[in-house]
């Protein structure tokens, strides 16, 4: 699976992208985000509040129990502020 | 049309593209975000867009395809910008043209609320005590949900 974090997650967990064989027991977005904060400091700072953070699959919004499926590219990101 | 790039825009030549042509369009409505030299309370000195290549052009066009679905325009354009920009830069171009100017200046007014809750990029600014991440703002949910409850 592809992982992509944008503005400040980015700069907290210290990678633009990674590649990541999940788990099994990992089978959706919400699971996704409580394994993440196991895998550091970095991860765990950045996904404390999920309420400030947003979740993209394959180029779309979906919620915590939105189903991921390999090869799925899942972006994770803060609330918009463009225009 | 979308378009996400780093470079400025000529707003008079975008707009003039837009309705040349077409003598159906009676009215041309736009709108043009700038770069603040304040954030809060905090001069700012510069800020940096950062987006998602890819989702940005995919939600842009989404957004501009509920736009022509909602009402009966004849062009409409986003230009986005990203990178590292000064106050008085511009960010955004939203321009719409319709035969009447009330759906034109509704769908120009939906489109640029609903980029700011939808569309993902992301603002850093510089100020004179760092460099920090500008937080969304609740009211710009509020005004795309109202667009979600409303009748346009």
């Amino acid at each position: 699976m592809q992982l992509l974090y944008f503005a400040w997650l980015r700069a907290k967990i210290g990678t633009a992208e990674e590649e990541l064989a999940l788990p099994s027991q990992v089978h959706d977005v919400n699971a996704l985000l409580e394994w993440l904060k196991s895998r550091g400091p970095g991860y765990a700072e950045a996904l404390k509040d999920l309420s400030t953070v947003r979740v993209a699959v394959n180029q779309d919004y979906v919620g915590p129990e939105h189903r991921l499926r390999d090869g799925d590219e899942v972006a994770i990101f803060p609330p918009v502020t463009g225009g | 049309m979308i378009k996400v790039q780093r470079e400025d825009f000529d707003v008079g030549t975008e707009l003039d593209k837009l309705s040349r042509g077409n003598p159906r369009i009676g009215g041309v409505a736009s709108f043009i975000g700038l770069v603040r030299d304040m954030g809060g309370t905090d001069r700012v000195e510069a800020l940096t867009l950062e987006h998602y290549p890819g989702m940005t052009e995919k939600k842009l066009a989404e957004i501009e395809a509920e736009a022509n679905r909602r009402w009966p325009l004849d062009a409409s354009l986003v230009i986005h910008r990203y990178g590292r920009l000064e106050p008085g830069d511009r960010i955004v171009l939203v321009a719409t043209a319709s035969p009447h100017r009330e759906a034109a200046l509704a769908a120009c007014h939906f489109l640029i609320d609903w980029l700011k809750t939808d569309a993902p990029f992301w603002k850093s600014e510089e100020t004179p005590q760092g460099e920090r991440w500008v937080a969304a703002r609740d009211e710009d949910d509020e005004a795309t949900q109202r667009w979600k409850t409303g009748s346009p």
